[in-house]
């Protein structure tokens, strides 16, 4: 007290009852009888169902056995997850070759990881999702073949994306340089069409073919879920956009396709992509029923991401639209530089909201007969000598769902105070 | 700054801005009304008129934040039109203030400044973050550069936003009540950043009712009320002899 200097205000500590472990249990546990009361209750019967439920899954439970027979009397059946761990994991992709599946997961999760990290978010991301598709689907299909036609579209889209993004930015060397990138896409790709130069594919193949129709189990989920909400999300950011675009054209498309996909239930979208399309194309041509419900897919998770965007960009207050425009950007670069990166920070828990439900709604696929990890789940219950424990099955399926989508919901959080150090408003 | 050797000289500069018989409806409300208006090189004017009206829209109409459904306007040689072109033109010569900053609060002070010199005029980075630190210098808040907007105080947002405006070296700079949405004590830290500016010579149209400030720097006071300019001279004369009823009544208000 008497080394104070004059002037500045004396600092109490708080009274002691309100801290540590002793004051935090009173004041939040037993601040009444009513409270006390509740708190004893509650907590025992929290413990009588944990201990109810360890003796069901672990005191008593079966850890190896030779058929479901061995189980029954007992507690938790867990040797038919360890019986029917590879089909549930990897459905029928041929059994010797499932240390595929378990590579290209592997490396899917390198690459969601790996892109998690805010560090990451540059030029490297494009190198890392290039490759890491790559190897997920040449693993997943063991051979690759990409038409010329294909590769000089690329060709032509990459020279032709250079020269517009660099064309003032990079010295003339480099200009020129995706100029003729572009031209021979162009030139190559106009000898295709005239059947000059020859129908030929490019084939990478190290590995025997696995059709689509035998993938199964968590690769079909993680491939449904990423790449579908990968392209859903630029594609919703686009409906976003347009729906609240001047022009009466583009908006009344983009409110009209939102409105439509909302409309019906992704069940009947998947059935008409499986049943229906096939009819509207002309004979002999078929679509791989993969690759319709991914479209499917993307198209609906685009239609729910455009809205929760939109919400975003109408939390946005008028005066930064009208900076950005008093500053001469165009409406691109207002766009890409002032309105996303703030309506995204905005949006962050709706988004992950929707993405978490979509990871879930993959599931849905197996009504047009494609085998993802709750289906193969399924599956894995019909063999008559497991009969009898769905329980243990759908409690191992539900454990991986949450593992997935609480580390979503985690990384919401994480990503929120990441974005916003330094920008409280 | 009112004397008679800068008006002369005021007097035989080019004109800037011209507005011709200028008009502009919010559906049936006529917020506009036949406004004529020439604004010279160099020349300081102080809007100043009751709160409806019309003083904002019409500088707004100057760089197409609002569109004019009748007349001409004419900015640094440019007719406003539906093109983009020339609207992003003048846009880049006109550089503007808002009453609540606008600054971008993802951004830090120095990237709110550079935005533009990189992205619109493709200056290389390196200059434009000098230019930058030369602004944020004048404006006295150096020291500031790479904080975000939000740890900021009102006033000093409000200079970040003139120096933004500044990087982009615009002909015309054009103020919407830049000091009503200050906390009274930091309503002069931004004025004399005004004044400044004024004293070396841009072009200003300024939306305030900080009279000190019109006394200080404006060649013209302009009274709007109801969509029109009703009344406009020098300073002194305009706060000592009033002609206008209208005027006088405002006048008697904001003065006491």
């Amino acid at each position: 007290m008497t080394d104070m200097p004059v002037g500045e205000r004396r600092q109490l500590a708080p009274p002691a009852v309100d801290t540590g472990a002793f004051g935090w249990v009173r004041k939040n546990l037993f601040s009444s009888w009513g409270n006390g009361l509740t708190t004893i209750v509650l907590a025992l019967a929290f413990g009588w169902l944990l201990s109810w439920f360890l003796h069901w899954a672990l005191f008593t439970a079966t850890f190896s056995a030779a058929t479901g027979a061995e189980c029954r009397g007992g507690g938790a059946c867990w040797a038919l997850i360890r019986e029917k761990y590879r089909y549930i994991f990897f459905g029928s992709f041929p059994y010797e070759q499932h240390w595929r599946p378990l590579f290209a997961v592997i490396a899917m999760l390198a690459m969601l990881i790996l892109s998690s990290d805010r560090r990451m978010w540059n030029k490297r991301l494009l190198l890392i999702w290039g490759v890491g598709s790559f190897v997920t689907f040449l693993l997943m299909f063991g051979q690759i073949h990409i038409p010329l036609g294909l590769i000089l579209f690329v060709a032509l889209a990459v020279g032709g994306l250079g020269m517009i993004l660099r064309g003032t930015l990079g010295t003339a060397a480099e200009v020129n340089g995706w100029r003729a990138l572009a031209a021979i896409g162009a030139v190559g790709l106009v000898l295709r069409l005239f059947g000059v130069l020859p129908s030929w594919s490019l084939a990478i193949a190290p590995l025997s073919y696995v059709e689509t129709g035998l993938w199964g189990g968590l690769p079909v989920t993680l491939i449904l879920a990423t790449y579908g909400l990968l392209f859903a999300f630029p594609f919703g950011i686009l409906l976003a956009l347009g729906r609240r675009s001047n022009l009466p054209l583009i908006k009344g498309l983009c409110v009209g396709f939102i409105e439509l996909i909302r409309g019906v239930p992704l069940i009947s979208l998947l059935i008409m992509a499986s049943v229906m399309l096939p009819l509207f194309l002309p004979s002999g041509t078929t679509i791989d029923k993969f690759l319709r419900a991914q479209v499917a897919v993307i198209l609906f998770a685009g239609a729910y991401i455009a809205e929760v965007i939109r919400g975003g960009l109408q939390s946005l207050p008028k005066g930064q639209f009208e900076a950005a425009d008093a500053m001469g950007l165009n409406y691109p670069q207002k766009t890409l530089l002032i309105i996303l990166p703030q309506a995204l920070r905005v949006v962050i828990p709706p988004l992950i909201n929707t993405f978490i439900g979509f990871f879930k709604d993959t599931s849905l696929v197996l009504i047009i007969g494609i085998f993802d990890f709750l289906n193969t789940a399924n599956q894995a219950l019909v063999d008559p000598n497991w009969a009898g424990f769905p329980g243990e099955v759908y409690l191992f399926a539900a454990f991986v769902y949450f593992c997935f989508c609480f580390s979503m919901s985690r990384y919401s959080k994480h990503l929120e105070i990441e974005l916003n150090k330094g920008t409280r408003r | 700054m009112a004397n008679a050797a800068h008006a002369q000289e005021l007097a035989k500069a080019p004109s800037v801005i011209t507005l011709r018989g200028v008009n502009k409806w919010y559906g049936q409300f006529h917020v506009l009304s036949d406004i004529n208006l020439d604004v010279k090189l160099g020349e300081k004017i102080v809007v100043c008129g009751p709160s409806g009206s019309g003083k904002s829209t019409l500088i707004r109409c100057i760089n197409r934040l609002e569109e004019h459904q009748q007349g001409d306007i004419v900015v640094d040689g440019v007719t406003l039109s539906n093109d983009v072109k020339n609207i992003e033109a003048i846009r880049r010569e006109v550089g503007m203030v808002f009453q609540s900053f606008n600054l971008f609060p993802h951004l830090t002070i120095l990237e709110n400044l550079t935005l533009a010199p990189i992205w619109v005029k493709k200056m290389p980075k390196k200059d434009a973050e000098e230019v930058a630190m030369g602004l944020l210098k004048r404006v006295r808040i150096p020291e500031q550069a790479s904080k975000y907007p939000g740890q900021l105080s009102g006033g000093q947002q409000q200079r970040v936003a003139i120096a933004r405006a500044l990087c982009m070296r615009p002909k015309i700079m054009l103020f919407d009540e830049p000091t009503s949405a200050l906390d009274p004590e930091m309503v002069k830290e931004v004025l004399d950043v005004m004044i400044e500016l004024a004293r070396e010579g841009m072009t200003m149209i300024c939306v305030t009712h900080e009279m000190g400030f019109a006394r200080a720097v404006a060649d013209r006071v302009i009274f709007m009320d109801r969509g029109e300019i009703v009344e406009q001279n020098e300073p002194e004369e305009f706060f000592a002899h009033p002609k206008n009823e209208r005027t006088k009544l405002f006048l008697g208000q904001i003065l006491h």
